[in-house]
């Protein structure tokens, strides 16, 4: 549904964020996209629509070649493609159900979104969304008045209101704190079934990545180095993508042994990294 | 180097070097310098059989002032309702015609750079203009009246209030810019939804204050003709009426008192 071909992206500081990135998203799937810091996520899912402009490549969502879009064309192409962000990236100042209905401003004309007249239906949909999302009792508040994992299904509502082909999510946990995060992965992951969506998740914790995505594809300096089932990542491929380290997280008895200024025990811990676990 | 190693081998750290630090207290005396000359200029230029008099002749003129001539306050209140209305009406206009020039020179709402520079010179333009001279520019071209006064005050307040409205539009948060235009949304809506919201409190902000500028202003327009209690004041100076100068005085003291106080509390209900 979504194809990338030799996808390049060159910022005018001479830094190189994408190198001939080819992919392709079918209808239906989704797909996390991990990768260290400044391996070129975000801007990769920002150039599907267009927050940052491709250098070259081809980009086509169905029959619809969007690096060539402008003006009008631009913003009906953009309706299909909703982005979760991970600072929310809510008006703060506006109330819950103006950021909902805020997804709606690609079909709204000026006048009736300037004046909050919205369709009935769409008024209702959001309705529906704020229920489905967990948070009916929080239309009227304003959002700066929500916890970080409320804001965060105030986002996903504003994304779905559109109704989108296509979900673009940067980094969704990132902020949250580690139940709140697999909340809100399950939350995406349920919605993208119930209504067929194709979604690129940008995501740091592999752990949740291999829990929640049909496929893995990894990125490093701009480039794809992996791409695969979740099962199929382990230590070695983890180390080509962010580089050596220890992926073992159980920390080792043997380790904790040999080191005799530690008169304590130190206490196991599972991590939320592991990989080949 | 500020950092050196002493001869039993610790490291010394220094904020300057040797060199920079002389070099500073150089800088300093020769500010000295400066401000002496400078003292000796305004000294040379000064008539000091007129200074030496000061006291006398303040006193002198304070005790004319006293007791005020209260009965005169009753001619005051017209003219003080029109200074009143040449300021509030003179900020409406203002706004209305600075909103629009900031959000076309703020970096991140311009449509294209020139229309930038362009709103730019407009709000140099108007603030590098005293309201007192745009009111001696209109009272030539429209006559000594309120309406001078409300249009000068309008053109004084473009500048203030699209300067700091633009400074606040260019620091909004990028990021809900950026969700309202992925959204799909037009120009317009982006403006509406992901930028007014955000700049909304340092507007009303910036209202406000320059309210409560353009009252202690107006107060002086009418000294070249353009309404308001100015107008009085410079009649009761003329005719050397120092005890309806002090009334005068006060009145203006207490409006300005209270046009503080409510922009004060106005601005604190906001923010």
């Amino acid at each position: 549904m979504l194809t990338l071909t030799g996808v390049n992206k060159r910022y005018p500081t001479g830094d190189r964020a994408l190198t001939d990135i080819d992919l392709n998203l079918p209808r239906g799937q989704v797909m996390a996209l991990i990768g260290p810091s400044g391996a070129g996520k975000s801007t990769l899912i920002r150039c599907v629509n267009r927050l940052v402009e491709p250098t070259s490549g081809s980009i086509r969502l169905e029959e619809t070649e969007l690096t060539r879009l402008s003006g009008n064309a631009l913003r009906r192409a953009r309706r299909a493609m909703a982005m979760i962000f991970q600072e929310y990236a809510l008006v703060d100042r506006l109330t819950v159900m103006e950021n909902v209905l805020s997804g709606r401003l690609g079909y709204v004309g000026f006048w009736r979104s300037f004046t909050r007249r919205y369709p009935q239906e769409d008024i209702a949909e959001a309705f529906r969304l704020l229920d489905r999302v967990g948070l009916p009792h929080a239309l009227d508040k304003r959002a700066d008045a929500l916890s970080g994992g409320q804001r965060q299904r105030v986002g996903i509502a504003r994304a779905l209101i559109q109704r989108p082909r296509l979900l673009l999510v940067d980094e969704p946990t990132a902020s949250l704190d580690p139940k709140t995060s697999r909340q809100i992965m399950r939350l995406i992951r349920e919605l993208c079934a119930e209504r067929e969506l194709a979604a690129i998740i940008n995501i740091h914790d592999v752990a949740l990545a291999q829990q929640f995505a049909d496929r893995i594809v990894g990125l490093r300096a701009g480039e794809i180095v992996f791409d695969g089932k979740p099962h199929e990542l382990d230590a070695d491929t983890l180390t080509t993508i962010y580089g050596e380290e220890e992926w073992d997280t159980r920390v080792n008895e043997e380790d904790a042994e040999s080191e005799p200024a530690s008169a304590e025990p130190v206490p196991r811990m599972a991590l939320a990294t592991g990989g080949a676990s | 180097m500020p950092v050196s190693t002493s001869p039993q081998g610790t490291p010394i750290w220094r904020l300057r070097t040797t060199r920079s630090q002389w070099l500073g207290y150089l800088g300093w005396l020769a500010g000295a310098c400066l401000f002496l000359l400078c003292w000796k200029v305004i000294s040379d230029n000064t008539m000091w059989v007129f200074v030496e008099d000061a006291g006398r002749q303040g006193g002198d003129l304070i005790s004319r002032m006293l007791p005020p001539q209260w009965a005169y306050a009753h001619r005051l209140w017209k003219p003080m309702w029109d200074t009143l209305n040449i300021a509030t009406l003179g900020t409406l206009l203002g706004i209305a015609m600075a909103f629009p020039v900031a959000f076309l020179a703020a970096r991140n709402t311009t449509p294209h750079p020139l229309v930038r520079s362009a709103a730019l010179v407009i709000i140099v333009a108007s603030r590098s203009i005293n309201s007192l001279i745009w009111a001696m520019l209109l009272v030539t071209i429209l006559g000594p009246g309120v309406l001078a006064g409300i249009i000068a005050i309008a053109l004084r307040s473009i500048g203030f209030i699209g300067k700091l409205l633009y400074e606040a539009i260019e620091e909004i948060h990028p990021t809900p810019v950026e969700a309202i235009s992925a959204t799909g949304a037009g120009r317009m809506q982006v403006m509406s939804y992901g930028v007014l919201p955000q700049v909304m409190p340092a507007f009303a902000g910036i209202s406000v204050y320059r309210w409560d500028i353009n009252i202690r202003e107006s107060t002086v327009l009418g000294l070249v003709g353009a309404g308001g209690i100015g107008l009085q004041l410079n009649a009761a100076i003329n005719s050397l009426a120092w005890n309806q100068v002090s009334v005068i005085f006060v009145m203006i003291f207490v409006t300005v008192l209270a046009s503080e106080w409510i922009s004060a509390r106005v601005r604190h209900a906001i923010i």
